[in-house]
């Protein structure tokens, strides 16, 4: 496909990134000193729906193969800002941007950049659990390579296989991939809905609050999921509960009005927050 | 007596318990209207025609002026073939066509299109009959099995357009998000999977407009003409049933009248049949979801 030649020349680029920002990391409050690659480099990021102002002037280094978990009151705009990292937040019309959003150093908006290409490498994961009702379980994983144009059996093996383990849910399925994917329980679907983002192997996996809809066993099972995909993945989570938050991050970043509060290490955030407004939110008195 | 303010004398009672059942048989009454003309055509089909009904009507030829027996296998086979061709030029035009609407065409784009399909929806079917005499009869010089086709595919057209149009909108828009964020370009989104998705709906539409059709007689009066033969050659004249019900309807023959009411239990039995598809379809669909 078009965009697949591009790969190499991605990851030269991240190469370069992180032997460049190295030396210029500075000790930011909240962040450790560690020098660390970083997935997404978002600089005075502004968007608007029409009139509406929705993300404010936000900056933030989200570091590579680790989770993010982004928190805040509804319409805050962390969803928004979500769904602006693979341009999903184009589907809704009137919608502008300002600022420089770059993912392992390319830049995400720039000219001749199409969404398309951004999304094969940045995946998304939705609130409500959405397997195509028309398919299996396997071919609900394979969709998006199928779709692709990867046709060589073998590959496509390989790869159900690959994700349906790295979603935890292989053992649970193995025997009857030939079902229709929405036969599943909502916490299998939504672990399937992983497992179908991962077998386009992005680099990068966007969660829009996953658990939300899904009862405490099967948003455990999700957590322990997203614990095993930072070894290989930069994994960013919006979510509303901040239990969550706190047992299954590393950063967290507070978002409120439009704004990035703060942003720093998840122990951090929730023990000694820098900022009143984000002490007042973890420790629940607003929101 | 124990009174209450809310207990209703007993002559506001017997009042108000007329009015309420007057209510409900004047709805019964419009209700049994509603399904009686259906009883009524299919009664007088089945009296006058299933008489008639036999093998020889499902195999044979029309027989000539003067002999009795012969049927209308030509017709029931050309009936068949114009729909096929029908579906040929309606489908793709009303199936695509209402994949604009709900997924590409805008705001303003949309509004002009839908009020076209409206207004095409109710052109006179012996106008399509005649526009398409002026474009596919004329120049070619003959009647032919093909005109006939088109006219009643251009017929098909506002109404598969608008069920596709429904049905596509009905597709949740998180199965596109969820196919697009995975890096899969927009129109293969839609192609494969939301269409895929709503593709029980679309052929329920295209069965629905088929119906409609299906017993269309002025469409074919200047294009398809009929043809009491075999017809062997899409380019020549074919027979139809609707066409062999109205030759025969006005015709002075007592046995051709029975036939015409055999061909228009047929036809009839057709459009029955379709409609019971649709059925089987639609509820096949509220089970999936």
């Amino acid at each position: 496909m078009s965009t697949l030649p591009e790969t190499p020349s991605v990851r030269v680029a991240s190469d370069q990134a992180r032997t460049l920002q190295t030396p210029q990391q500075a000790p930011t409050a909240g962040l450790p000193v560690e020098s660390e690659e970083v997935a997404f480099d978002i600089r005075n990021f502004s968007l608007w729906y029409g009139q509406r102002q929705a993300l404010n002037d936000v900056s933030i280094k989200i570091p590579a193969r680790k989770v993010t978990a982004i928190i805040g009151p509804s319409g805050c705009g962390k969803s928004t800002f979500l769904r602006a990292l693979n341009r999903m937040h184009e589907l809704t019309p009137g919608t502008r941007l300002e600022g420089s959003l770059k993912h392992f150093g390319s830049d995400l908006y720039g000219p001749g950049i199409e969404a398309v290409s951004i999304r094969r490498r940045v995946g998304m994961v939705f609130q409500k659990s959405n397997p195509f009702p028309t398919m299996s379980i396997a071919e609900n994983v394979l969709v998006g390579l199928r779709l692709n144009g990867v046709r060589d059996k073998a590959i496509l093996q390989e790869r159900l296989e690959k994700s349906l383990r790295m979603a935890a849910l292989w053992e649970e399925v193995k025997e009857h991939l030939n079902r229709p994917g929405t036969s599943l329980s909502g916490g299998q679907q939504q672990r399937l809905c992983i497992a179908r983002s991962l077998a386009v192997q992005p680099e990068t996996l966007l969660m829009d609050e996953p658990c939300s809809a899904l009862d405490p066993l099967a948003t455990a099972k999700i957590e322990e999921l997203i614990q095993t995909l930072r070894q290989e993945y930069t994994v960013v989570i919006v979510t509303h509960n901040m239990q969550q938050a706190a047992r299954c991050s590393d950063r967290t970043a507070f978002f409120y009005m439009g704004k990035l509060i703060e942003f720093g290490n998840t122990r951090n955030m929730f023990t000694n927050p820098s900022n009143p407004q984000t002490e007042a939110y973890v420790s629940g008195r607003f929101g | 007596m124990a009174t209450s303010p809310y207990l209703p004398t007993e002559k506001f009672a017997r009042w108000r318990k007329f009015k309420s059942s007057a209510v409900t048989a004047v709805l019964v009454v419009c209700a049994l209207a509603v399904i009686a003309p259906l009883f009524l055509v299919i009664y007088f089909l089945l009296v006058h025609g299933s008489s008639s009904i036999d093998w020889n009507f499902f195999t044979q030829l029309p027989k000539p002026t003067g002999e009795n027996g012969g049927g209308m296998a030509n017709a029931i086979v050309g009936t068949m073939a114009l729909l096929a061709m029908a579906s040929i030029v309606g489908v793709p035009l009303g199936v695509l066509g209402g994949i604009y609407l709900a997924e590409y065409g805008s705001d303003r784009a949309n509004d002009w299109l839908r009020f076209a399909a409206d207004v095409l929806n109710g052109v006179p079917s012996i106008v399509w009959g005649m526009v398409v005499y002026l474009i596919l009869v004329v120049p070619f010089k003959t009647f032919s099995a093909y005109a006939g086709g088109v006219a009643l595919g251009l017929m098909m057209v506002p109404l598969v357009m608008r069920t596709t149009e429904e049905v596509l909108i009905l597709v949740p828009q998180s199965y596109r998000e969820a196919a697009l964020a995975l890096g899969v370009a927009r129109w293969k989104v839609i192609m494969v999977i939301v269409v895929r998705t709503a593709l029980k709906g679309i052929a329920t539409g295209v069965i629905v407009a088929l119906a409609r059709i299906a017993g269309e007689t002025a469409p074919l009066l200047f294009t398809a003409l009929g043809n009491n033969f075999w017809n062997h050659n899409l380019k020549e004249p074919i027979a139809a049933l609707p066409l062999q019900i109205f030759a025969y309807a006005i015709s002075p023959y007592d046995d051709w009248h029975r036939q015409a009411w055999a061909g228009a239990l047929v036809l009839m039995g057709l459009i029955l049949a379709l409609n019971i598809t649709v059925r089987v379809l639609s509820r096949d669909r509220k089970h999936n979801h």
